[in-house]
């Protein structure tokens, strides 16, 4: 029944990233940064991709939203949104689609918005960039999508400056400016990462019970396991540029099988279980993710893992599927 | 805004009173007056001549009686009177505030009008050969000597191809005008271009272009609306600080092309050791300066939100 059910997700995919090669071009040629990534995203579904800094999360957010910029490019494979291929538009069709079908959220809430411009300019170039429409019009619409994001007497507010906002504040103007145009994708890239602990809870649920009114995807970007376990059905966890490991939010956090991803949820303190000395210490995983270049020839994580063998450092695994569901790029389930 | 420009005057009154007095006292201290330089020009003049003269222009006077003597005149609108033309000082420098000022607005019309351009161009091409050639021109610009800029062009431009007049006023017209305005322009110029691709790289690379870029605009509505304003603000202080320090600036440039400006006087007078014209042109050049930082000021208050505020 549940099966059926998948298939028929599968087919109302709103994003399907199908092999996709991310590579830095240096004088030597290209430098491989992303490899062989397979994700998609089915409508109104929320998605969330984890690890480490640098393991490539925003590299492939980047990409879907076409703002690769150069050394980056992408060297192969397929971006479907909604069935099209959009990782080789031209730039002027890629600008129609982004803001309108596919929107993006950033880590930073203080820089991310133009500070000598109003938040209702800010908020309201969304509306004459795709709607066509005129400044008036605009800002009565702008006042509509503010009011959406619980930012109290709007009317008023959008005469200010985003530097007289508050953190929260401005990311709430961040998801106005994202969700109004009613994408079908949208890319939050470690939306709470930089604001109050007390405001981050508020503002996810704001963007989630936004999404979820409009149906919109959400692909959650963020190194937070425990966040992404919470609020997403679905999480892919990525290691130098490989996705290692995709299953069910629960079965993830439950029964991570990767040795990375292991690392990841032994690495996460839990409430309500005091830290006594020598019981249920806090894990750490050695090392550092290895730079664009220094991937070598065997599974990326081989060098950090603490169940590496003799074949890992020799070659890259393949995805096998996992039998519980979802799937995982490493030699122990080989 | 009112209270900022009062706050402004109050410090700029500050200002002047304390260069002027530092250039008061330097002349006392250093060593000749207007009588020994007067000597020192024609030889035999009769010491009994020269210490009348020296009495009835108080020379002799303890400095801090000629200070105050000075700054009691100075509040009477009264910059005293040449030593050697027997001119009001304020005479003097009326007609040549003009000439200084339509020199300087020249110089840096030319400045921006070329170095902001220049300087966005390399930006865009960051790391090309636009960008370095740009560069490379910016730096001689800013290396070479202005007068050595200025006798170059006069050679090539007045006695190789006769295109324009080699120096002088000229009544006022364009062709005399280009000669000193682009020698002079040329050093501003020249930063004005490092400074804008500074500007644009880092604004370029800024958290809001990235959200813009999201926002799916075009490039020129990216750099007209969001890229250009933010640069800016970024480059003003830099034109206000070439501007305000152009009539100083100028001080060379006005000798080599014979520009009867504020600044031909002040090298003549200082020659001459004709303290009152030496005070007057300082002061002239030290207002221009302070008066074109607060409109700078003022300019902020009108671009930058966040000053408002604050």
């Amino acid at each position: 029944m549940s099966g059926t059910e998948k298939m028929t997700e599968r087919t109302e995919d709103v994003l399907r990233i199908e092999n996709l090669q991310i590579a830095l071009r240096s004088e030597h040629g290209d430098d491989p940064a992303i490899e062989a990534l397979n994700l998609s995203i089915g409508r109104g579904e929320v998605v969330g991709l984890v690890g480490e800094s640098g393991c490539g999360k925003s590299l492939t957010a980047l990409a879907v939203a076409g703002l690769l910029r150069d050394p980056m490019h992408v060297t192969g494979g397929r971006i479907l949104l909604g069935g099209e291929d959009i990782a080789h538009l031209p730039n002027r069709s890629m600008r129609s689609l982004r803001g309108n079908r596919i929107a993006m959220i950033f880590q930073e809430p203080m820089t991310a918005l133009n500070p000598l411009m109003t938040i209702g300019d800010q908020i309201g170039e969304m509306f004459v960039l795709h709607r066509g429409m005129s400044a008036g019009a605009a800002r009565k619409a702008a006042i509509a999508a503010l009011d959406q994001v619980q930012v109290p007497s709007a009317a008023r507010r959008i005469r200010e400056y985003p530097h007289q906002l508050s953190g929260g504040m401005r990311q709430r103007v961040m998801i106005a400016i994202a969700l109004a145009c009613d994408p079908e994708l949208l890319i939050a890239d470690e939306p709470t990462t930089a604001l109050d602990v007390t405001i981050q809870a508020e503002i996810l649920d704001l963007i989630l019970d936004l999404c979820r009114e409009r149906h919109t995807a959400v692909l959650m970007i963020s190194h937070d396991l425990g966040l992404v376990a919470r609020i997403c059905r679905r999480v892919a966890v990525m290691y130098a540029g490989h996705l290692i490991e995709e299953q069910a939010a629960g079965q993830i956090f439950a029964t991570p099988q990767h040795p990375y991803t292991r690392g990841l949820v032994g690495a996460l303190p839990r409430l309500g279980r005091r830290l006594v000395e020598g019981q249920q210490p806090l894990t750490e995983i050695p090392g550092v993710v290895p730079a664009i270049g220094d991937f070598g020839t065997g599974c990326r994580f081989a060098p950090r893992c603490p169940s590496a063998m003799a074949r890992c450092r020799e070659a890259v695994p393949r995805t096998t599927q996992l039998p519980q569901g979802g799937r995982i790029r490493c030699f122990l389930h080989d | 805004m009112a209270l900022v420009i009062l706050r402004r005057l109050a410090q700029a009154l500050i200002t002047v009173a304390v260069v002027l007095t530092l250039v008061f006292l330097l002349f006392s201290v250093i060593p000749g007056n207007y009588v020994s330089s007067l000597m020192a020009e024609k030889r035999g003049v009769d010491p009994a001549v020269a210490a009348r003269i020296a009495a009835s222009l108080h020379l002799n006077d303890p400095t801090p009686l000629r200070l105050w003597h000075y700054f009691v005149d100075l509040l009477h609108g009264n910059l005293g009177v040449s030593f050697s033309t027997q001119q009001p000082v304020t005479e003097m420098l009326s007609g040549r505030i003009f000439a200084s000022v339509r020199l300087a607005l020249a110089a840096i019309s030319f400045a921006i009008v070329t170095g902001l351009p220049l300087g966005y161009l390399a930006a865009s091409r960051q790391g090309r050969w636009v960008d370095g050639v740009a560069m490379v021109f910016a730096v001689s610009g800013l290396s070479v000597p202005a007068f050595w800029f200025g006798l170059l062009a006069m050679y090539v431009f007045s006695l190789q191809l006769g295109l324009l007049p080699t120096f002088g006023y000229g009544g006022g017209d364009l062709a005399h005008l280009v000669m000193p305005a682009l020698t002079l322009g040329i050093a501003p110029m020249a930063l004005l271009a490092r400074t804008t691709r500074a500007a644009v790289l880092e604004t370029r690379n800024a958290d809001f272009i990235r959200t813009a870029r999201s926002k799916g605009m075009s490039e020129g509505r990216l750099v007209r609306k969001h890229l250009a304003r933010n640069a800016f603000v970024l480059i003003l202080t830099m034109i206000g600080l070439q501007f305000g320090a152009m009539l100083g600036g100028s001080v060379v440039i006005e000798s080599l092309f014979a520009w009867p400006g504020v600044g031909s006087l002040l090298i003549q007078s200082v020659g001459l050791r004709d303290i009152p014209v030496v005070q007057g042109c300082i002061l002239v050049i030290v207002l221009f300066f302070l008066a074109v930082n607060t409109l700078v000021d003022i300019a902020y208050l009108i671009i930058d939100p966040r000053i408002r505020y604050k």
